[in-house]
């Protein structure tokens, strides 16, 4: 019922936004439903302005259709349609979904090469684009908003502990032993997570270099299966469920629910997004630092890099030339250093091109930011194998919950740890032959 | 029976319903069918493949014992939330049909949740029970020593969204108490008090009777509001955990539909939910709607 409602809602949307295009003949317009409301949407807004300040002949026309989800069900609806956006802002755990759509949708690079718009994967932070790469390499989607997931940690809290604010724990070993301490100087609880799949699994996986499926981690066929109950992932979250009995560890709940409980003070370290960043900023009321995610050093390979999450967007089909030179010319626009450099120097997002990279680091914005630059040398610590480019799984925004489930159940000890990742691998899998089935 | 009104012709009256089953046809009718025919496909997203695959969608539910666990989950669960808000807007209705001073002021108060957006409601329960941050789970677990964590404890979780859901729906049921307590005759109750009828006897033997058609009313409608409309609620408090221990039947049709793209097991749960729910209502009228005294 919801579905078609929204159906008829983006049926009259689009209705309406395509009728000045076609009384007036030029420019062309472009339209690009997102998933950024509040200050981020100003931003996406002062973006779309530059462009269409910056010439005459197009225009591209920003809309904001709610969260990730709201947003790529309003893209899905109007496809159903007929009448798609030209472009459309998915997040990471859609793309598979988005690539098994032919037809439905035009790869970037496709786009790029017919409309002759000078175009260079390499340009391009490997394990940003590689996400929404295929096996091969070519870039289906354009990389929009990156973020990487790292630990925030209240340094006055490391101070009272008597820890060294400037050495963070780098490996988990340490990071257990300064929980401890923090509790034991007083602290409800030494350390938390959001995003327990996302942080716990799929980067941690790939911070130690280990598989998190079959088929590259998914990138080579529908046929994969995951491989994330292993001896190292079994010995973290035996690790976590013990520090939880001991309440050195707390859980938050699912998503970012966890956040309220770094920012009231009371649990000092704590894993989250780099996306994050600005949101702390504004809520924390002492002085904290952000560092690179923690690894068992025994584990080879180790750190490798992390992957990352947020969203890319999606060029819909079914568009003529004109539209699509449009949009590639904005593509063009995006990718420049300067747009990339605003970008993530307003909103804490990863800048996606090296050259903006070493633009921000030239401006000196690391210099009173330090905690996105950890983010980004994560990113590029080592160059990705085929463990770490990123996952690609159908149906993963439903495995995420199948993961938050197990993982709930493992800590009110209903299951052991090596049960609850079992369980999680049988029931992903499940969901995994569903997904090809249906995709075939 | 009084006799009917008759209209003169045969098309007004049609005529009349007609905005109505249009709207009735639009937003019910179509959806529902479009809900039947999808159950028996699966598809991907964009609706590029469709396979036909009978009723596969609805045999791979009930070989789910997640989902079966589920089902029974939502028929306590609705049980729950019905008679807790029932029994207890029955027994602020009776307190505010007293003559009390400020009895006005009192019916407002009660009746000011229901303006309240269910997912705001959900929000307000969220912050006065999160177990780090609330208001309440804090007091219980220094006040009483409750350790209270719903993010883990599976019975607090149930509890928890049973209560909140439940408060929501305490103001509807309030103000149609109170409007059937005020037609209940004086006459009736006094006659009765002379008799020697004392308060509760009162209430049992003559009023509650009296009350039966509101009653049987709200039932259905709360059993309906507890199986349909709760999900904002849960969606805000517990997103269906810890592990599913709050995944009640409309709350996974909504994720599987809306946020997992899995249209055709989540149409054919939304057809199950919906016979069920015809199946109920259909044994209360015929069972339960005998005991009623209009």
């Amino acid at each position: 019922m919801r579905n078609m409602r929204k159906m008829w809602i983006a049926v009259t949307a689009v209705a309406l936004l395509a009728l000045p295009a076609l009384v007036l003949a030029a420019p062309v317009t472009v339209n690009w439903w997102h998933a950024h409301g509040g200050a981020l949407g100003e931003k996406v807004n002062e973006i779309c302005d530059g462009f269409n300040k910056s010439q005459n002949q197009y225009q591209v026309v920003p809309t904001y259709k709610g969260n990730y989800s709201d947003t790529m069900n309003a893209g899905i609806a109007a496809f159903r349609a007929k009448t798609p956006p030209h472009i459309l802002q998915v997040f990471e755990v859609g793309t598979a979904t988005m690539m098994a759509a032919k037809g439905a949708i035009k790869p970037v690079f496709q786009l790029m090469a017919e409309q002759g718009e000078k175009f260079d994967p390499k340009a391009y932070i490997p394990t940003i684009t590689g996400y929404y790469s295929t096996a091969k390499g070519e870039m289906l989607s354009m990389p929009y908003n990156s973020s990487t997931a790292v630990f925030y940690y209240n340094k006055d809290a490391f101070r009272k502990a008597g820890l060294d604010v400037n050495k963070p724990p780098a490996t988990w070993p340490e990071l257990f032993e300064a929980a401890r301490k923090l509790k034991a100087a007083g602290f409800d609880y030494g350390f938390t997570t959001n995003w327990i799949s996302w942080i716990q699994l799929e980067n941690f996986s790939a911070w130690h270099n280990l598989p998190y499926g079959t088929k590259t981690n998914g990138f080579d066929g529908l046929d994969t299966e995951f491989t994330i109950n292993g001896p190292v992932q079994v010995r973290h979250f035996t690790n976590i469920a013990n520090l939880n009995k001991e309440k050195v560890f707390v859980y938050g709940g699912r998503e970012n629910k966890a956040n309220s409980l770094f920012t009231s003070g009371q649990v000092p370290i704590h894993f989250e997004s780099i996306g994050g960043y600005g949101n702390m900023k504004a809520t924390c009321k002492f002085d904290f630092g952000v560092a690179r995610l923690p690894y068992y050093p025994d584990v080879k390979g180790a750190p490798q890099n992390s992957i990352i999450g947020g969203a890319s967007l999606w060029v819909m089909g079914k568009k003529n030339q004109q539209e699509y030179k449009a949009v590639a010319k904005f593509f063009s626009f995006l990718s420049t250093p300067e747009i990339q450099a605003f970008w993530h120097q307003q909103t804490g997002y990863l800048p996606i091109t090296k050259a903006a990279y070493e633009l921000t680091k030239d401006q000196g914005y690391y210099e009173d930011n330090p905690g996105p630059e950890v983010a980004i040398q994560q990113l590029l610590n080592k160059p990705p194998t085929p463990n770490t480019l990123g996952i690609r799984f159908g149906f993963m925004p439903q495995i995420r919950e199948i993961i938050d489930e197990e993982w709930e159940a493992i800590l009110a000890e209903k299951k052991s740890p090596q049960q609850g990742l079992d369980d999680m691998v049988k029931r992903g899998n499940e969901k995994l032959r569903e997904f090809e089935r249906i995709n075939k | 029976m009084a006799k009917q009104y008759e209209f003169p012709g045969k098309g007004l009256p049609y005529l009349l319903v007609l905005p109505q089953m249009v709207v009735v046809f639009m937003f019910f009718f179509w959806p529902a069918a479009q809900a039947m025919w999808q159950s028996l496909y699966i598809q991907d997203a964009f609706g590029l493949s469709l396979t036909f695959v009978g009723l596969e969608n609805y045999l791979k539910l009930f070989k789910d014992p997640l989902y079966l666990d589920s089902l029974v989950r939502s028929f306590v669960y609705a049980g729950l939330v019905a008679f807790t808000a029932m029994t207890v807007a029955l027994f602020l209705a009776v307190q505010a049909n007293r003559r009390i001073r400020g009895a006005l002021f009192y019916k407002t108060m009660l009746v000011w949740p229901y303006a309240v957006a269910t997912l705001v409601a959900g929000v307000l329960w969220l912050f006065m029970f999160n177990p780090n941050i609330g208001v309440v789970s804090y007091l219980l677990s220094k006040r009483f020593g409750v350790a209270w964590n719903y993010l883990l404890d599976d019975r607090q979780a149930f509890l928890l969204v049973t209560l909140a859901a439940s408060w929501k729906q305490i103001s509807y049921n309030f103000v149609f108490f109170v409007a059937g307590l005020q037609n209940v005759p004086v006459s009736l109750v006094e006659a009765s008090a002379i008799d020697g009828a004392g308060s509760g006897k009162r209430f049992w033997r003559i009023i509650f009777p009296l009350l039966s058609p509101t009653t049987f009313y709200l039932l259905v409608m709360n059993l309906v509001y507890a199986f349909f409309e709760t999900f904002p609620i849960i969606h805000q408090v517990t997103q269906g955990g810890p592990n599913q221990a709050t995944t009640m039947l409309v709350y996974k049709v909504y994720r599987d539909g809306v946020f997992n793209l899995d249209l055709g097991s989540s149409s054919a749960q939304s057809v199950v939910l919906m016979i069920l729910v015809i199946a109920l209502t259909i044994v209360q009228f015929r069972f339960v709607e005998r005991r009623v005294t209009y």
